[in-house]
């Protein structure tokens, strides 16, 4: 069993750098992985931040957009005077003064120049740098942070969805499910089935999780095919399992690729992507106050404005961050600016810092792992800087 | 040692069924990739285009108040509706029929290549056109050919946003503004041609988009307008194209004949097929093959297909790959004796009740992967605990309902499997308490869902 020597091992390493920092002990030493419960939703597709978070504020961005992204004299939400928020998300903005939505607006993954979906996608979610080939990166760091977490077990990290998300894939067990599905077979044939498998361990995997899941009764959504409630249902589920031992979800929205009539498909995007933040809320109660939600893209997009009233592949995109847990109500980090100059390579958003710094703060905040974890096991080679402070 | 008929049903066909012989040798592999072009049923652009101007039309006076007019859009709305649901069951009833899958699958090895996805009805039957125009008839030709139809077809340009992507410089800019659309440019080098890890930059991209303006569908004046285009010249991967004359679309065909002629395109074509059809972890070996096969015949695909279906790799690595969802649906209805007919005969409910939501559980929501990239290979992106659960639960309670059949249980494993099967699995089918549970565990099986 790798995956037990490789968590003991690691327990050595954290009990190594516990004793020698003693302030930290109590609470990595604990024998559950704790109160805090962190979301990771991965926007698949590239979401462009200037429209999520609209810096009308800087008078560049009108010689750069016509159609889209203006701010409030088109419907969006003044937050400060300088961002506005899509009218699309609107429904967020109670969050916003309650300092439980915050956002940074310029940051980045090591990944730079081919602008590949797929490729971001994958570097988000190994969260490495690019030294390895990109198809090469089969671990996940949510993964590697269950690896590293003191207590960690097999539920204590869920993806959910009908996709794979390769950020919790790993030699760490984790759950894996979707709302929509069922497994009613009958109980001679379940022992058959498991008895079959038993020589195939992808298959054998796959079926004790699903068996050991779909008995648990989880009044299950009804799948719609409808983007909207299919959403809703994951954060749902996720909700529900957040509510018991799970304290890491994560899932993917995809429908954020808008190279043409920005205005039309970013909205049901966004709509969709405040349905799912409010639903986590909702169904959390009390424990959405201990909860972080982070949602990331591969990258963002070009800050002008293409011929077809969308935006092409960039590099710095915008980080949102949602929960009771965090010090919201706030732009997080620093803003480049959109001048001529200030832009990378002549066309996207500057990025202007690490995506993963502040992914790794999170956790260091959340659940106490050590910054020489995060630095050298889950983010290899990061340089976490100094502490951007997320959570309240 | 396993047979070559059962090897070649199970890893380059939809399976073995008991209503047709496997294919005896690679010359009736290949056969079967003739058989897979275009039928009477296909789909052009030209009739698509046709039914939207009548559409326009019929519009237009429905709106000033013609009542006649209004009852034949919505018949027209309604027939293109049904056109779209026809479309994907004829591809699957085909699948189901073939007495050896091999141009079938590979139709949908190059659909995925070339992967476009719908939007309103028109473009949903474009993307039907596109694999009846762009696919079907290059599938023994040349890579080239096919490469040029299919990022010149309208479906395409739609879905790769090429519509709006016009030169800074060219007349319609002058006087209406505008600017380029990379995305077509991006994915022609990186998924459809020389593959991301090849030695190519933004600056190729740019340029690359440059001289694809132009490219933009209409429906009365084709994919082709000179008044958006960028003038030229452009350097593309050291190449220079547009010098000679006025835009046209010549310049376009030239370069998509120089990428696909790439030893870049050559070998990530041949990894390609490789990890599809015999390993997520493929043999290097035949990859180099097949890239030498593809660059030698001047990438002429009717030699590299005969290539692949003669590789000793095939019985080397029998069954490292799990089969799609859509794999998996064709070959259970397959291995019951499920035929295309019943599946046309379908009421558009029980379809979409039984086949299209059930694939959608099991992670292929048919017709909507989630980028140009297509659907992923990974045995692990598939087998998963809901993906897995979702083919158990499928086999157990919803494909009883679509197909009553009770075979004997020995009988179906002979058919389904032939001497394939293993031993736990032909330990397990006598002892199911039932003939239902008998076929739910051989279709749940490794064995099954492995090909």
């Amino acid at each position: 069993m790798p995956s037990r020597r490789l968590f003991l091992k690691s327990a050595a390493v954290i009990g190594c750098s516990a004793a020698a920092h003693p302030w930290m002990s109590s609470m990595t030493f604990a024998s559950t992985p704790g109160e805090n419960r962190l979301v990771v939703i991965i926007l698949r597709g590239a979401m462009d931040g200037l429209d999520a978070f609209q810096p009308y504020g800087d008078a560049n961005l009108r010689g750069l957009r016509s159609s889209i992204s203006i701010g409030p004299e088109q419907g969006a939400h003044d937050l400060d005077g300088y961002f506005a928020l899509h009218p699309s998300l609107g429904t967020l903005l109670p969050l916003w003064k309650a300092g439980e939505l915050a956002f940074a607006p310029a940051v980045s993954t090591p990944y730079r120049d081919k602008r590949s979906h797929f490729d971001g996608q994958d570097i988000l979610e190994a969260g490495t740098g690019t030294d390895l080939a990109p198809g090469d990166q089969r671990d996940g760091w949510l993964n590697r942070l269950l690896q590293n977490m003191p207590g960690a077990q097999s539920r204590t990290a869920y993806s959910i969805g009908t996709e794979e998300m390769r950020i919790l894939s790993g030699s760490a067990p984790a759950k894996s499910w979707a709302p929509q599905v069922r497994l009613r077979i009958s109980p001679q044939a379940e022992l058959l089935l498991r008895r079959i498998y038993e020589d195939d361990p992808l298959f054998h995997a796959a079926a004790e999780e699903a068996i050991e899941i779909a008995a648990e009764d989880l009044t299950p959504a009804q799948g719609t095919g409808r983007p909207q409630r299919d959403a809703s249902g994951i954060a749902s589920f996720a909700a529900a399992r957040l509510n018991e031992e799970t304290r890491i979800a994560t899932f993917s929205l995809p429908g954020w690729d808008s190279h043409a009539s920005q205005a039309r498909t970013l909205g049901r995007a966004f709509e969709r992507l405040a349905a799912v933040i409010l639903t986590l809320k909702t169904d959390l109660g009390r424990n959405w106050a201990r909860t972080t939600v982070l949602a990331m893209t591969e990258f963002g997009r070009t800050a002008r404005e293409n011929g077809s009233g969308g935006t092409d592949h960039g590099t710095g995109g915008t980080m949102l961050m949602a929960g009771g847990a965090i010090r919201g109500g706030r732009m997080i980090g620093a803003w480049p600016g959109l001048a001529e100059g200030d832009l990378y390579a002549g066309r996207d958003l500057m990025p202007m810092r690490d995506i993963r710094a502040y992914a790794a703060w999170a956790m260091r905040d959340l659940f106490a792992i050590p910054r020489d974890t995060l630095e050298r096991v889950v983010f290899p080679d990061l340089d976490m800087a100094e502490n951007p402070r997320i959570l309240a | 040692m396993i047979a070559y008929p059962e090897l070649a049903a199970i890893r380059l066909g939809y399976g073995l069924s008991p209503l047709m012989a496997a294919p005896v040798d690679p010359a009736q592999v290949l056969a079967s990739v003739a058989g897979a072009g275009p039928d009477a049923d296909a789909i052009s652009v030209a009739s698509i285009s046709a039914m939207q101007r009548d559409l326009v039309r019929l519009r237009r006076r429905a709106k000033a108040g013609d009542r006649k007019a209004r009852a034949q859009a919505d018949d027209i709305g309604a027939l293109s509706d049904r056109m779209i649901a026809l479309a994907q069951r004829r591809e699957m009833a085909r699948a189901l029929d073939a007495p050896a899958g091999f141009g079938e699958r590979l139709v949908r090895f190059w659909s995925d290549h070339f992967t476009v996805r719908g939007g309103n009805s028109e473009r949903r039957l474009l993307g039907v056109s596109l694999v009846d125009e762009a696919i079907r008839p290059h599938l023994g030709g040349s890579f080239a050919d096919m490469m040029f139809a299919a990022e010149t077809h309208p479906a395409m340009l739609l879905y790769l946003s090429q519509q709006g992507s016009v030169g800074p410089n060219s007349r319609f800019a002058r006087k209406r503004g505008g600017g380029l659309n990379e995305n077509l440019a991006r994915e022609m080098i990186e998924l459809h041609s020389l593959g991301v890890g090849a030695d190519y930059t933004q600056a190729d991209v740019r340029q690359l988009a440059e001289l694809l303006t132009g490219l933009r569908y209409h429906r009365d004046r084709g994919i082709f307008d000179a008044t958006r285009a960028e003038p030229g010249p452009e350097t593309v991967l050291g190449r220079r194209y547009g010098d000679k004359g006025p835009a046209s679309l010549d310049d376009i065909r030239a370069v998509i004949t120089d990428l696909a002629a790439r030893p870049e395109t050559a070998r990530h074509l041949a990894r390609k097929l490789v990890v599809h059809f015999v390993s997520d972890d493929p043999p290097q070996g035949l990859v180099d093959r097949l890239a030498a096969t593809y660059s030698e015949s001047g990438g002429d695909l009717a030699v590299v297909n005969a290539a692949l279906a003669q590789a000793p790799e095939l019985a080397a690595r029998f069954r490292e790959k799990a089969r799609q969802p859509y794999d998996f649906v064709i070959a259970a209805l397959r291995s019951l004796g499920f035929t295309g007919r019943q599946l046309l005969d379908m009421k558009p409910g029980v379809f979409q009740r039984g086949i299209i939501r059930p694939m959608a559980l099991m992670g292929q929501n048919w017709g909507a992967p989630r980028g140009p990239d297509g659907w992923p290979e990974a045995a692990h992106s598939w087998i998963t605990p809901q993906g897995l659960a979702a083919r158990i639960h499928w086999s157990a309670q919803v494909l009883p309902r679509l197909h009553r059949v009770r075979p004997e249980p020995r009988e179906f494993l002979a058919a389904a499997f032939g001497d394939t099967a293993s031993e736990p699995l032909k330990w397990a089918v006598p002892r199911a308490e039932s003939v239902r549970d008998a076929i739910v565990i051989a279709l749940s099986s490794a064995d099954f869902n492995r090909r």
